[in-house]
């Protein structure tokens, strides 16, 4: 199936991903190319079967309520890109930086 | 280099120290990476440290008599997406350029507590996506046996450096054949273990429930005694089960007498390079001469398996990797807004293909296609496992290619990516089923390619498989061939 150009715009809004009018040329193509690939799913029967999310048995792991020491912070602001009294630095969710 | 094995007992008869064998390692990293570019990162001082540690430790031990870990002082890779505390973790993405990770992943942490000295992490698909290694951000790793050839993927630098042998073993993971082909495309062994068996702690996830964490190494021996080693049920990954974790050394049968061995008639397909199945059939007929029953089988799902895997994979992928948004690690592309930072960071520090799985994920997942696509591939997924469930009645092991081909030209598949999936027909099945393989050589083709054979197992039978494996080492010698990369240098 041929996803329109609104398509491919409106998924990578979904995602959160910034594409090039380029890209948006190519990932309308390909993604088309894979989802008539995809499509042969279609034709099996499958309405007595049970969806498989896991192939372990399930089943609820627990573990005692103890408090235990977190990951070192300083290690952990480290990798970001801003931070401010020992926390992430998020920039403004709405309008802009002021 | 030799093997795991050799490489062990010359450490503790005193033939070696750490230091030694470590500083040949690094040298041949130096010698060969700029050929093969199987490293993304090399740490000599640390991994000498640790080298001087453990010799330091097998001589105090000498006087004390304390017990030792088993692999003491021996040098290993790790791939790229594998959490390395203190050494930088890529996954070959531009949006971990800098990421230092602040723990180990479970498989790391219990193979340092064995003893290991980490000399690098080794290249792969940006976030393991791809077979190739061609979707790295950092550049292709080269077939050591054509460096005009790509190595397979996702674990192409962990099976590179082992096939050159730079290294005695590497750590890879496998979500959809990422170790399994990479072995064969570099004439390795790669092992990936039940789904469940080895901790997914500090994997940096793809496809949550289909991701394992692997070894490459040169024989099944070594690779029994690393799964030993991570295997196990881990307070931090509730998938790990609590089962026996295999023993360390296989229990040496005599032949193959009694074992079944099912060949998938759905395995030998027109689009198969002749001189694979060939091959592979020469492989059976050995193990046959050994005294294994081998029957032709039928996975009759097996067609389904990549259709299934590109739906489910990448929606599983599209929720794990929302996490990489500029905020917490890595780069961040600076924006006036918080949404502005999430969509320009991702648009322009995730590389195309991920950004294709992405999107492919979203789509398989949002309202109006959820039960058409993600819900029915999840549904034929339980074809796929009845039809091992159904196998193992008959059989104690499944036995197939690797891939359709041997290693493809860098380049072939690169403007087209659905034919690259095509090529992970045959490792697919194993990850949607969560049962355990092991790829090891059985051949070359007409130029000197490495041809692999891969066995699959019962769930949390790695025993079996990797035995079989070990005893068709035992009686070949294509795992010991290697190659020369220095050969094409001009």
């Amino acid at each position: 199936m041929a996803l329109t150009r609104e398509e491919v715009i409106h998924i990578a809004q979904l995602a959160r991903l910034e594409l090039t009018e380029e890209e948006i040329a190519r990932y309308r193509e390909q993604l088309s190319d894979v989802l008539d690939y995809v499509a042969r799913l279609q034709g099996l029967d499958t309405r007595d079967i049970p969806p498989t999310a896991s192939v372990l048995p399930p089943r609820t792991v627990l573990r005692e309520d103890e408090p235990r020491p977190g990951l070192p912070r300083e290690e952990v602001l480290a990798n970001a890109a801003e931070t401010e009294a020992g926390q992430f630095k998020v920039p403004p969710v709405f309008g802009e930086r002021g | 280099m030799q093997t795991v094995t050799a490489t062990l007992q010359a450490l503790a008869r005193g033939e070696v120290s750490s230091r030694e064998l470590t500083a040949d390692v690094l040298q041949r990293i130096e010698r060969l990476d700029p050929l093969v570019r199987a490293f993304l990162t090399v740490t000599p001082e640390a991994a000498l440290a640790a080298a001087d540690e453990a010799d330091r430790r097998r001589a105090a031990a000498r006087r004390t008599g304390e017990p030792l870990p088993p692999l003491l002082g021996l040098p290993i890779a790790v791939k790229d997406v594998l959490s390395t505390r203190g050494i930088r973790t890529t996954c070959g993405s531009r949006i971990l350029e800098n990421y230092i990770p602040p723990f180990d992943a479970t498989a790391v942490a219990r193979l340092k507590a064995a003893g290991v000295v980490i000399v690098g992490k080794t290249n792969t698909d940006e976030f393991a996506m791809g077979s190739s290694t061609e979707n790295s951000a950092y550049g292709v790793t080269h077939n050591p046996w054509d460096l005009e050839r790509v190595p397979g993927g996702s674990s192409g630098g962990s099976a590179a450096a082992v096939a050159a042998r730079m290294v005695p073993a590497a750590l890879g993971t496998d979500t959809g054949g990422s170790v399994r082909q990479p072995a064969s495309f570099c004439g390795v062994t790669g092992l990936k273990p039940t789904y469940g068996r080895v901790s997914r702690y500090g994997l940096i996830a793809y496809g949550s429930s289909l991701d394992t964490v692997g070894v490459l190494t040169q024989t099944a021996e070594d690779a029994a005694l690393f799964l030993h080693l991570m295997a196990g049920q881990d307070p931090l990954d509730a998938t790990s089960m609590d089962v026996p974790v295999p023993p360390p050394t296989l229990q040496r049968r005599e032949d193959f007498r009694g074992l079944r061995i099912g060949v998938p008639r759905e395995y030998f397909t027109e689009g198969i390079q002749p001189e694979v199945a060939a091959a592979v059939r020469a492989a059976l007929d050995l193990m046959a001469d050994l005294g294994a029953t081998i029957r032709e089988i039928s996975l009759p799902h097996t067609e389904y398996a990549v259709p299934v895997y590109y739906l489910i994979a990448p929606a599983e992928a599209s929720a794990n990797l929302a996490r990489f948004d500029g905020i917490r690690y890595g780069p961040r592309e600076e924006a006036e807004t918080m949404w502005g930072v999430f969509y320009r960071t991702r648009g322009r520090l995730f590389g195309p293909e991920v950004k294709r799985r992405i999107m492919l994920g979203t789509y398989a997942l949002s309202a109006g296609y959820y039960d058409a696509y993600y819900g029915q591939a999840q549904k034929v997924r339980t074809l796929i496992k009845r039809d091992f469930e159904r196998a193992f009645e008959e059989v104690d092991m499944i036995a197939a290619p690797v891939a359709p081909s041997t290693a493809f030209r860098i380049g072939e598949h690169t403007g087209d990516p659905l034919s690259m999936y095509l090529e992970d027909v045959f490792t697919l099945p194993a990850n949607l089923a969560g049962v355990p393989g092991v790829s090891f050589p059985v051949g070359f083709d007409d130029i000197s390619l490495p041809i692999g054979l891969q066995l699959m197992g019962p769930h949390f039978r790695e025993d079996l498989i990797l035995e079989a494996a070990h005893l068709y080492q035992q009686a070949t010698d294509w795992h010991h061939h290697q190659p020369d990369p220095t050969e094409d240098e001009e």
